[in-house]
């Protein structure tokens, strides 16, 4: 087991947005957090992230307790997050916000390498390296973001809703891309609204809804299962 | 007085004053654009460094030893008030941490106080006498302060030295990031702490700088000496873009500029050469720029910050608002 939560609870005030989620993640699993809006799925990564701190139960990370360590930690222990919204630097350059992904690391040699493997993967970046992150298109910060956490070299990727707001084109080719990571042995959660794309792509899936697990399985069964496809999948 | 050589020692003098502006804006601003706290302390950190410059001078150590000690303490007490009064309200309403920094100025006024009762020094305190710093630079008709030329050298190198740091460093970059989106770069596995702590360690150690150039300027201090500087340090900040270094140092020089041309332009009908403008011109210029305007200084220099507010909010170096995540 890479990730185990245990009867996690989480308030923002006196809002409990998190009730109990327990969910575990193996290595190189892709599992997806589906649900709908407010369901708790963001606030479920950013609690393993450490930028919320849980109210109750524990977050076990390879033996170690998440629980009250600080984000920068977090990241050193190589679980690496790609929130909501991108969150580029706008006012930085693309190689800089590439660089702020490996800002813990010390290795220069290895860093420009995974600087040329991001680049493999979204050639555009390349093209744009000098470029301030603020002027690319929705799509190619999303690459940014995502080029930006692989920096840390991640043995657990945390992707947050990477199709938001997104043209079709550029969800297949972000899709892709998670199956490519997916293929490298990468472990990755992902939490995302298209629950199709998500159930295709993940190896297991858990349905969250007002900050409860409802329903958890191999994202094949998932698919089928009618109450799914009643509320997510629209058929 | 020739109208060239006018103009060159007014251009030295703005340079001077905006550089101590700019020296002690940037550190308002580096807080400011992590943490939305402004921290009217910052002042009175001006305030105590002259004091343990004053403190050391007196008890007769060298310069180069003074100048140290200073920052060091400076550094010391900006690290400390961090560490005390704002880490423990970060999160909290910005208003709270805007009333802590006033109370932190409190206690900074009052403890400087209670140390010069006991040490059973006078209030005010004349400040102590620099040979390096004190009297004039002579080129041809242009006489200069010498603290003026050495306020402008070290101005600008320190600035350079900032830019640098802030451009070319791994801190650098990650106190950029913290400035633009605390919460995305504590997913980069920055730790803010230390980002933060570094952002008031430079910051106090370049308002140290300036406060003892300040207080040569000044010839005395006294515990509520702290106030001036920090307002023009804010005006100068606002000005040129509050929440950036850049917007810090073209604002602390822009205020300047503005100050020396408020004070030299009142009266410049008494210095033009006859026959440079035609008598009528120069007649109008007496009436109507007289040098009594230059003690309505201030008040002009808050009418231009009124307009900066009102035609361009972001100021100089205008940045847009950055969005909130978590």
């Amino acid at each position: 087991m890479v990730l185990e939560l245990q009867d996690v609870e989480v308030t923002y005030g006196n809002i409990r947005a998190i009730k109990g989620i327990s969910l575990t993640v193996s290595p190189g699993e892709l599992v997806t957090l589906i649900g709908a809006n407010g369901a708790g799925k963001s606030t479920t990564l950013k609690t393993i992230s450490g930028l919320l701190r849980p109210k109750a139960g524990t977050l076990r990370y390879q033996n170690q307790m998440l629980d009250r360590m600080p984000p920068h930690k977090i990241v050193a222990l190589g679980i690496s997050h790609c929130p909501e919204g991108r969150h580029v630097f706008g006012q930085l350059t693309v190689a800089e916000n590439l660089r702020l992904g490996a800002i813990q690391r010390h290795d220069r040699d290895h860093v420009q390498q995974d600087v040329d493997h991001v680049y493999q993967l979204f050639p555009v970046l390349k093209e744009r390296s000098t470029q301030r992150a603020g002027t690319l298109s929705g799509g190619e910060q999303q690459m940014l973001a995502i080029g930006r956490a692989l920096m840390n070299r991640p043995q657990l990727l945390l992707l947050d809703e990477p199709s938001l707001g997104l043209a079709p084109i550029l969800v297949s080719l972000i899709f892709d891309t998670i199956r490519k990571l997916k293929g490298e042995g990468t472990t990755i959660l992902l939490v995302e609204q298209n629950a199709r794309l998500a159930l295709d792509v993940a190896d297991r899936a858990y349905v969250l809804e007002t900050g409860r697990v409802t329903l958890q399985g191999p994202a094949k069964e998932l698919r089928h299962n009618p109450q799914v496809e009643h509320t997510y999948l629209g058929t | 007085m020739n109208i060239v050589f006018y103009s060159l020692q007014q251009l030295v003098n703005a340079l001077s004053i905006g550089s101590l502006y700019a020296l002690m804006a940037v550190g308002l601003a580096m807080v400011f654009s992590i943490l939305r706290l402004i921290n009217f302390a910052h002042g009175d950190l001006i305030m105590v460094a002259a004091y343990f410059a004053a403190f050391a001078l007196l008890a007769k150590l060298p310069l180069g030893v003074t100048i140290l000690l200073m920052i060091g303490g400076a550094v010391l007490v900006g690290l400390l008030m961090e560490r005390v009064a704002y880490r423990p309200i970060r999160g909290a309403p910005d208003v709270a941490a805007l009333l802590t920094s006033f109370a932190v100025g409190q206690i900074l006024q009052n403890g400087t106080l209670l140390v010069t009762r006991l040490m059973q020094k006078p209030n005010p305190l004349a400040f102590p006498v620099i040979g390096a710093l004190s009297g004039v630079f002579t080129f041809g008709a242009i006489t200069i302060p010498r603290v003026n030329v050495v306020s402008l050298g070290l101005g600008i190198v320190l600035l350079v030295l900032l830019s640098l740091f802030v451009t070319r460093t791994d801190l650098g970059l990650s106190m950029r990031a913290a400035a633009e989106d605390l919460p995305a770069a504590r997913l980069m596995g920055i730790d803010t702490n230390r980002v933060i702590a570094t952002a008031f360690g430079i910051g106090s150690g370049l308002a140290a700088v300036a406060g003892l150039l300040f207080a040569v300027q000044a010839g005395q201090l006294t515990p509520y000496m702290g106030f001036t500087p920090v307002l023009k340090a804010f005006i100068a900040a606002v000005i040129g873009g509050f929440g950036s270094i850049s917007g810090a140092i073209v604002g602390g020089y822009a205020l300047g500029g503005l100050e020396v041309l408020l004070t030299a332009i009142p009266g410049i009908g008494d210095i033009l050469p006859p026959n440079m403008v035609s008598p009528g011109v120069q007649a109008w210029l007496k009436q109507w720029l007289p040098s009594s305007l230059t003690s309505y200084r201030d008040a002009f220099v808050f009418v231009v910050l009124i307009l900066v507010l009102l035609f361009r909010p972001n100021g100089i170096v205008g940045r847009r608002e950055r969005e909130e995540m978590g």
